[in-house]
């Protein structure tokens, strides 16, 4: 795991976007897999989950829909009973059927963060302050989905204002903008 | 533009670019006032009066050269756009982005002239002839370029979506003057054209080739200098920039 | 692990694109009739404008008519991409597993299916007012099928362009409507040759040469020009 910190506006989402692939660095060039990720596309967005700072959902879809969407663009295709589980996870069992619009701030969160619990397949997981917003039982359950899948050998790289207190056994570096 | 015996990328470094393009400008300028007066001395003077239109037609010594302008420099700013994309190349971005304000005169001065010949001819100051209408749509899209270039601030996104726009427009531009012209016979019997110019004489098309050089090197001169501003304005945090303002 | 590839999963980014904005635009149906209304408040105020001289309106209804399905097309246009530009959802698209050209083709569908389409369907209102022979009503609703699809197709363009832009709205319509031209003149031209008892096929051929190659080349420019605006 890499965890970037730094104040706000030190360029940390930049990073971030930089390795998603979003922004073009200045100078320099990310690779992956020893391709130019530049060149890469679609193919490299199939091994990669970017979770940023707005919670990407839309308003007038449900939590349930904006899920669905989320893991056909990824360019999976779970059935209802695999992303109801998901939204279970979450803590948002009762909320399926709800207007994005209408969930708060922390259950907006979780609803984006539900997309991880279906990301087995992508090696790279690329979140933005992702603990913000959650309370302790969230943050329990996000903290059991990074450590979950860096036993798997996936990468998460992340920005946190706090330290992520990982398992002993996982490896993870921290680098300050 | 294209110099075929010096190796081109090196000038593609804009510090290069800047020195080399100061030294062609002036001679430039000079070649173009030359080329000018000498394209005038037969527009007006030599060329013939002409037996059906009397003197109004030499307008076409403006209206002619300064149409063929509007369209070279549009297939030029396209043809930066495109190397400035597929190459990521910024001064190619910035040739395009100098090239528009020019271009976009040229179509003016072409529509103005071209109305300036309506006139005398059909007695109104503006006439839907083919190549007015194809003109004045090239200029929305001169416009198109500008503006777009002008509303977004991160200069290096206005640059490519502003040259995306150039390379979109090239693409329209044989397909909405092949539909204006169709438009244009279709509506009219005796087709209103103001490019019927009287039977082409000689000395009427020697005037005509020699103003439209007098234009391409004006435009050259004006868009090289242009570039240079820019460069100046982008470039201005690096040392020889710097070095520059210092001296007296 | 699909990549795109494949064609199933090809048709299933497009098909995802299109069901989610076909939703929400079910569900925020003000946006879509308010359109329509445009559409059909515009064409009125012509006969306004000019005179009611049926003789004269009725000459000049195709050109009015194919004006109004412009600009009410157009008006879409600057909210195409900038709900989800600002809701984090357009970063997503480009980051998804399929082409960015393919699911900007679904967009681009949406968008037709919920303007031009529909427009083309209440068109011929619009043919009854201004008194309109069957005949050209039907070449009137032919046309604008074949050509709304274009006005979506390249519209993309210029919203893809100006996503997040201060004054987008008004700065897609200078990008994009010089660019109709042909399309209007065709539109219009095939509606007056079948009303002047000629064969408008030649029109009708060109409208389609025009689209077929709008549909594989307009993608392919709208999401370069995304992924332009998103650096």
């Amino acid at each position: 795991m890499l965890r970037v910190e730094g104040d706000n506006g030190s360029g940390k989402t930049s990073l971030l976007r930089i390795i998603c692939g979003l922004l073009a660095p200045a100078s320099g060039e990310v690779r992956w897999r020893d391709h130019a990720v530049a060149r890469l596309h679609d193919s490299f967005s199939a091994e990669l989950v970017y979770l940023g700072h707005a919670a990407a959902l839309k308003d007038d879809l449900s939590a349930f829909e904006n899920l669905e969407l989320a893991t056909r663009l990824a360019g999976d295709a779970p059935g209802r009973a695999e992303l109801e589980a998901a939204l279970a996870e979450a803590g948002l069992s009762t909320k399926l059927g709800a207007m994005a619009r209408a969930l708060s701030q922390g259950q907006r969160k979780r609803a984006a963060l539900a997309r991880l619990a279906l990301s087995e397949n992508k090696p790279l997981w690329v979140l933005d302050e992702p603990f913000t917003a959650l309370d302790r039982q969230a943050f329990d359950w996000l903290l059991s989905l990074i450590e979950a899948h860096l036993l798997r050998g996936g990468l998460v790289v992340l920005t946190s204002h706090q330290g992520v207190p990982l398992n002993a056994g996982l490896s993870s570096v921290s680098i300050l903008l | 533009m294209m110099f075929a015996n010096t190796n081109w990328f090196y000038y593609a470094a804009p510090q290069r670019f800047f020195a080399l393009a100061g030294k062609i400008i002036p001679p430039l300028y000079i070649l173009a006032t030359l080329l000018a007066i000498a394209g005038l001395v037969i527009g007006l003077g030599v060329a013939p009066t002409d037996a059906v239109q009397g003197d109004a037609y030499r307008i076409i010594f403006v209206h002619v050269p300064t149409a063929w302008m509007s369209m070279v420099i549009y297939v030029a700013m396209a043809f930066w756009a495109a190397v400035g994309l597929a190459f990521n190349a910024r001064l190619a971005l910035m040739l395009a982005r100098a090239a528009a304000p020019t271009g976009a005169l040229m179509t003016l001065l072409a529509l103005v002239s071209g109305s300036l010949w309506g006139k005398p001819t059909w007695g109104t100051w503006w006439v839907w002839d083919a190549r007015l209408t194809s003109e004045l749509i090239l200029l929305f899209l001169y416009l198109g370029f500008i503006t777009l270039h002008a509303a977004i601030e991160d200069e290096r996104r206005a640059d490519r979506a502003a040259a995306l726009v150039a390379l979109v427009g090239v693409v329209n531009v044989p397909i909405i003057y092949f539909s204006v012209k169709w438009w244009n016979t279709l509506h009219q019997s005796a087709s209103i054209s103001l490019s019927k110019a009287p039977s082409i004489a000689t000395p009427m098309l020697l005037g005509m080739l020699i103003m439209a050089l007098a234009f391409w090197a004006y435009a050259i001169a004006v868009i090289l200098s242009r570039t240079r501003i820019i460069i100046l304005e982008r470039e201005a945090d690096t040392a020889w920039v710097q070095a520059l303002r210092s001296v007296p | 692990m699909s990549t795109g590839s494949s064609a199933v999963s090809a048709v299933g980014g497009i098909q995802a694109v299109i069901v989610r904005d076909l939703r929400i635009a079910l569900r925020r149906k003000s946006d879509t009739t308010a359109a329509l209304f445009f559409f059909l408040i515009v064409a009125s105020l012509f006969p306004i404008g000019v005179g009611p001289d049926p003789q004269l309106l009725r000459v000049i209804a195709p050109g009015i008519v194919w004006v109004a399905a412009l600009l009410a097309s157009m008006l879409s246009l600057s909210r195409l991409f900038a709900d989800d530009y600002n809701d984090g959802t357009l970063e997503q698209l480009l980051l998804s597993a399929h082409p960015l050209a393919l699911l900007v083709f679904g967009k681009m569908v949406a968008h037709w299916l919920t303007s031009g389409l529909l427009l083309s369907i209440i068109a011929p209102l619009l043919a009854l007012q201004f008194d309109l022979s069957t005949r050209a009503t039907f070449v009137l609703v032919i046309t604008l099928l074949l050509g709304t699809p274009l006005l979506s197709l390249i519209g993309t363009i210029g919203a893809a362009l100006t996503v997040g832009v201060r004054g987008a709205s008004v700065l897609v319509s200078l990008l994009v409507l010089p660019l109709y031209v042909p399309v209007l003149i065709f539109g219009v031209g095939a509606i007056d040759a079948s009303n002047a008892g000629v064969s408008s096929s030649a029109q009708l051929s060109l409208l389609a040469a025009m689209l077929l190659a709008g549909l594989f080349l307009s993608p392919l420019a709208a999401a370069a020009a995304l992924r332009i605006s998103l650096e």
